[in-house]
């Protein structure tokens, strides 16, 4: 095994210095009767070129890999400089553990300060900590935060919050006493629904909204926040599609408490869906209750300036079952690509794109609300995403666009909202060419007809 | 202009980017907006929009990022430049050819919602890696959903609340205790708050074990849902009577949980569902080398058995005939534990790592591992007190018993390893030991590295005697000394601002 | 060998006790405090909260563990000491004094007198080393 430095000879030895005669004899204390005794049933071992080539023939069935897509709701796909994926297959950072000893990894810490540093500008929040999962999960511990700072036991939530994400929040919190209601859209606007914002009473730890949507539509935050805040809840915005941060005005100029997002759009491939990045931060003053790593400066005995991990007692290996949460490994190597890709994008890089996509998806909207039988049922201002109505199924037209057009002309909704057989998603970035753009209003008219 | 050369490392004082950032300096650059322009208020009125202008995101250019990092990077300590033995880690080797094909486009430009019929390769994928890791564990429900080792915990304690509400109806309100060893891992009691569950300690023995005598008494006092036990146990030692321990809890009417975070000592060895083991979560970043990042990303698939299976996170990957599909049917799932279907492009990692291995190269990597640990075992035994004389299985602990009479304890011999060019070993965990030293250091090590490791810790052991101050003062060999942790706990600063000193305080 | 003052009551837990009428002052000890290291945090509760003896009150933070602080006596929250939310290493420089953390209204001032005194204290460490 060319992994294994030793060669056989070299391990019959040290076994001899050991004491031992064959190396079953190293699992002396696993009792017969529970070892394997045969070899395991998988593959016998292949060569890098077999290995190679078997994987190239399943990434060869992904079809959907290769075909012009208008696929978002939650993992986009986004220009990614080259340098990127360069620095984060450098050796010493892909190869190195969770910064224990900070002496040998300042340059983990001090980049996890900037990931923190750049989370908290494009959130407009204090505070951001090392990174969690994903922002599927991050939303299911701020839930839980929010239960400990408020001390109260119900979540009202915006329906038209990603449903994965609700999901895994329904996961995490069904052995608490943690309730959750959901509030309803506007029919008209796409927005949430305001009259439905009476379920916001004394026992409610936080109001959380998506902002943009589910359905691409940009919410008016800042009277959201008003309305938790009066009574006495934490308000959680949401945010899939980090690019938005951009152009949309940032969920703390807003009010928000708690802000997580998904940070996949960061340069990070879809990679069928991970390892992606969550960011999450909050307002100073609920630090102690943040799940997961913090990394902060501190000084040597001669003044030099480092980075260690601190405030470690919120965490599972200090406080166990009283711990903020059970997170451990994070998404480390993924919150370094996200903030090279920060960093190398810049304040006006990152103007550009979300201008970008502004622009294409309002395009691209405009375009196909101008054909035949199509419309866009929602009003309210949109970012890079918008739902279609469309004159038959949407599962229907979208198969045919992809079977006869080689087109992904977005998500049906119907795997979501049953109501609403007709409507899809889509989603336009700056990868999508006019070229592509027109193709796809093209495709659509034709098989509409 | 003279230069005055007076640090030991070549980029001592790399500046964070927002000091380096200047005003009009750019990174990329973007093709041409192609699509006609329509008036920025008509799409998003100025109220929605930042006024901020991205106050204190840096500007810099490409050659500034890349130097950035790369500078940064020097002060990192990592597997490729030499033995890193965290123990309970498993800081093994991260093929390349793992990180090749995880790139391949078809994998990486995958969209997540893609229809399930354009995306087979990803599906077929997952199903592969399933049956991989059941017939590894001999436990044949897997989900490849958690994210990371502690999610996968969550996912397991989950299972186990989902089966007992079930089995028990409104009777199991009256068991929700979780048994966990003093030695485990501190996610173990945090996962199974999550899932509802009280947690009561289990003693060791002093020989390191699992106190059978305890456990039978913790069990008769009733309500006894489960237990969390990780074996081989935290101190490497592998539960012998680990057969009983699960007879013992399913005497009890309860199931057992298994830590796989030291998996890596029983691959083609022994399987946990030959034990008894109902449940059991894999640190795919362990025992199939995807790396470690600096912290993550993970992957924790959680294997279990058929009466199990049906609580398994949605959507669940399944065959039918010839086709892969998503199943998201299943009435008694616990229900989602992330978005989308977990940490793709780590199984795409793990697979190739199996399918390098093979059967036989697989219980090989296990066999080297348990065996480099045993000779740092053999070869440290008079220098270090090692509290527990059973076999260990692939790390082996040793205390700072014989070091902390000269006033030297386990932080300062950890940080001395560091100028011997080692990474330090993981430090004073488990708990029940005090002052340990964990020593992990994979079947990626070899003979000339371990005699190298053992040397260094022979000669801090003698340093200890002859200049306890050299050992107390380290390390000395890097870009700062140790940092004074409870400054920075006091007075937290967690971003940078503006108008914040940020350079050294002596510079 | 850990300071121990004449003067005070202490609980096994390591809390101290400073008796004044219906009044009591609780800290942690010098022995208490030097086993935890270097103090960071201190959370305590608010004025008016009603505690039973052996309650968890608040607790204290070093980089690397966290201990709760239990009241060895009932009563209520009169006053918290909040310049510890500023400078919790007065913790570790004067434990007896500026680093008083609670002082309540003894529900009843029996309880107070069951509590260790300073000989008894010493001798109860002395067992324990």
């Amino acid at each position: 095994m060319r992994y294994i430095p030793n060669s056989p000879e070299e391990r019959d030895e040290m076994l001899k210095i050991v004491g031992l005669n064959s190396a079953d004899e190293l699992f002396r204390s696993i009792p017969n009767d529970v070892q394997l005794n045969r070899a395991l049933d998988v593959t016998a071992p292949l060569s890098e070129i077999e290995v190679i080539s078997e994987m190239e023939k399943l990434a060869e069935k992904n079809m959907a890999a290769r075909k012009t897509s208008f696929l978002g709701a939650g993992a986009y796909s986004h220009y990614s400089p080259t340098i990127v994926d360069h620095l984060i297959q450098r050796s010493e950072f892909f190869t190195s553990y969770t910064p224990y000893q900070p002496e040998v990894t300042q340059g983990t810490l001090q980049y996890i300060f900037e990931f923190q540093t750049l989370v908290c500008q494009l959130t407009g929040m204090d505070v951001a900590n090392a990174s969690m999962y994903d922002g599927s999960t991050a939303m299911a511990e701020a839930f839980l935060m929010a239960q400990r700072v408020t001390k109260r036991d119900k979540v009202v939530i915006a329906e038209t919050v990603h449903p994965e994400y609700l999901a895994v929040a329904k996961t995490y919190t069904q052995h608490g006493d943690l309730k959750i209601e959901t509030v309803h859209f506007d029919k008209e606007s796409g927005r949430i629904l305001s009259d439905d914002l009476d379920k916001l009473d004394a026992q409610t730890a936080a109001l959380v909204v998506q902002s943009p949507n589910f359905f691409g539509c940009v919410e008016d935050l800042q009277i959201l926040a008003d309305k938790a805040h009066e009574v006495g809840a934490l308000f959680i915005v949401v945010v899939t599609e980090a690019i938005s941060f951009g152009l949309l005005k940032s969920p703390g100029a807003c009010g928000a408490d708690i802000v997580v997002a998904e940070g996949q759009s960061f340069g990070i491939p879809l990679s069928y869906g991970g390892p992606y990045v969550g960011l999450f931060a909050c307002k100073d003053k609920y630090v102690r209750n943040m799940p997961g790593r913090l990394a902060g400066i501190a000084y040597d005995a001669k003044g030099n300036r480092g980075f260690v991990l601190t405030l470690a007692t919120r965490e599972q290996h200090i406080r166990r079952e009283k711990a903020t949460s059970n997170i451990c490994t994070n998404q480390g190597l993924i919150a370094l690509a996200a903030t090279i890709y920060m960093e190398t994008m810049g304040k006006r890089g990152l103007q550009e794109v979300a201008m970008q996509n502004a622009q294409k998806a309002a395009y691209a909207s405009n375009r196909i609300s101008e054909i035949e039988g199509f419309s866009l049922p929602f009003s309210a201002p949109k970012f890079n995403e918008f739902v279609v109505r469309a004159p038959k199924p949407a599962e229907e037209i979208l198969a045919k666009l992809t079977n006869e057009k080689g087109i992904i002309g977005g998500l049906s909704l119907s795997r979501y909202y049953a109501k609403n057989p007709n409507d899809f998603l889509v989603c336009v970035t700056e990868l999508n060419t006019k070229e592509q753009i027109d193709n796809l209003v093209e495709g659509l008219r034709e098989i509409s007809e | 202009m003279s230069i005055k050369k007076v640090t030991q490392h070549p980029t001592q004082n790399e500046e964070l980017i927002f000091d380096r950032s200047q005003m009009g300096r750019v990174g990329y650059r973007l093709p041409n907006l192609d699509v006609e322009e329509t008036n920025i208020d008509d799409i998003l009125p100025q109220e929605l929009r930042r006024d901020d202008d991205l106050a204190g995101v840096p500007e810099v250019s490409e050659v500034d990022v890349i130097r950035h990092f790369t500078r940064m990077s020097t002060w990192n300590f990592s597997i490729d430049l030499g033995m890193y033995p965290l123990g309970s880690c498993t800081m093994k080797y991260n093929s390349r050819l793992n990180e090749k094909v995880a790139r391949i486009a078809g994998f990486a430009n995958l969209h997540p919602l893609a229809p399930e019929s354009e995306a087979q390769g990803a599906l077929e994928l997952i199903y592969k890696l399933q049956e991989d890791l059941a017939e590894i564990t001999g436990l044949k429900g897997v989900s490849l959903q958690p994210a990371a080792g502690a999610h996968g915990e969550m996912t397991g304690v989950m299972l186990i609340r989902a089966f007992l509400d079930k089995r028990d109806g409104e009777k199991s309100r009256e068991r929700r205790v979780m048994l966990i060893p003093d030695s485990a891992h501190g996610t173990n009691p945090a996962s199974a708050h999550l899932a509802g569950f009280t947690v009561k300690t289990i003693r060791s023995t002093a020989e390191g074990l699992t106190d059978m005598e305890h456990l039978k008494t913790l069990c008769e006092e009733g309500g006894v849902a489960g237990l969390m036990l990780t074996n081989p146990n935290t101190v490497g030692i592998f539960e012998t009577n680990i057969k009983e321990i699960c007879d013992i809890i399913h005497e009890a009417g309860g199931l057992v949980y298994m830590d796989g975070a030291n998996m890596n000592a029983l691959v083609g060895v022994a399987r946990p569902g030959d034990f008894g083991v109902d449940v059991i979560h894999l640190n795919l970043h362990k025992t199939f080398s995807t790396p470690h990042g600096g912290g993550g990303p993970g992957c924790g698939p959680c294997c279990c058995t058929a009466e199990l299976e049906p609580f398994l996170p949605v959507p669940r990957v399944i065959k039918e005939d010839e086709n892969y599909k998503l199943d998201f049917n299943r009435p008694e799932s616990i229900g989602r534990v992330k978005a989308f279907f977990g940490n793709f492009g780590m199984m795409v990692r793990a697979l190739a790592y199996i399918q390098t291995h093979g059967a036989e190269g697989l219980r090989e990597a296990t066999e080297a591992a348990v065996l480099n640990a045993r000779y740092i075992g053999h070869h440290l035994v008079e220098a270090f007190d090692k509290p527990f004389k059973s076999d260990s299985m692939h790390e082996v602990i040793f205390s700072h018993k014989k070091q902390s009479r000269k006033g030297v304890h386990t932080l300062d011999i950890a940080k001395r390893l560091i100028d011997y060019g080692f990474h330090p070993m993981t430090i004073y965990f488990p708990l029940i030991v005090e002052g340990a030293m964990l020593i992990e250091p994979t079947e990626s090590v070899g003979r000339q590295d371990l005699d190298a490791f053992i040397d260094a810790m022979k000669s801090i052991a003698q340093e200890t005697i002859d200049d306890p101050e050299l050992v107390i003062g380290a390390p000395h060999s890097t870009r700062i000394g140790r940092l004074d942790e409870a400054t920075a706990a006091r007075k937290p600063v967690l971003r940078w601002k503006p108008d914040m000193e940020t350079l050294s305080k002596s510079a | 060998m850990a300071n121990i003052l004449e003067n005070l009551r202490y609980s096994k837990d390591h809390e101290w006790v400073a008796v004044d009428g219906e009044k009591a002052t609780i800290g942690i000890t010098d022995y208490a405090q030097h086993s935890l290291g270097d103090v960071v945090y201190v959370e305590l509760p608010k004025v008016g909260d009603k505690l039973a003896a052996h309650d968890a009150f608040g607790s204290v933070e070093s980089v690397k563990a966290v201990s709760e602080i239990f009241t060895p006596i009932s009563g209520e929250v009169l006053e918290v000491n909040e310049s510890l939310n500023d400078a919790p290493e007065v913790v570790n420089n004067d434990s007896y004094g500026d680093a008083w953390m609670i002082k309540i209204k003894m529900d009843n001032t029996l309880e107070a007198d069951a509590l260790l005194s300073s000989a008894e204290y010493e001798e109860y460490l002395s067992n324990n080393e």
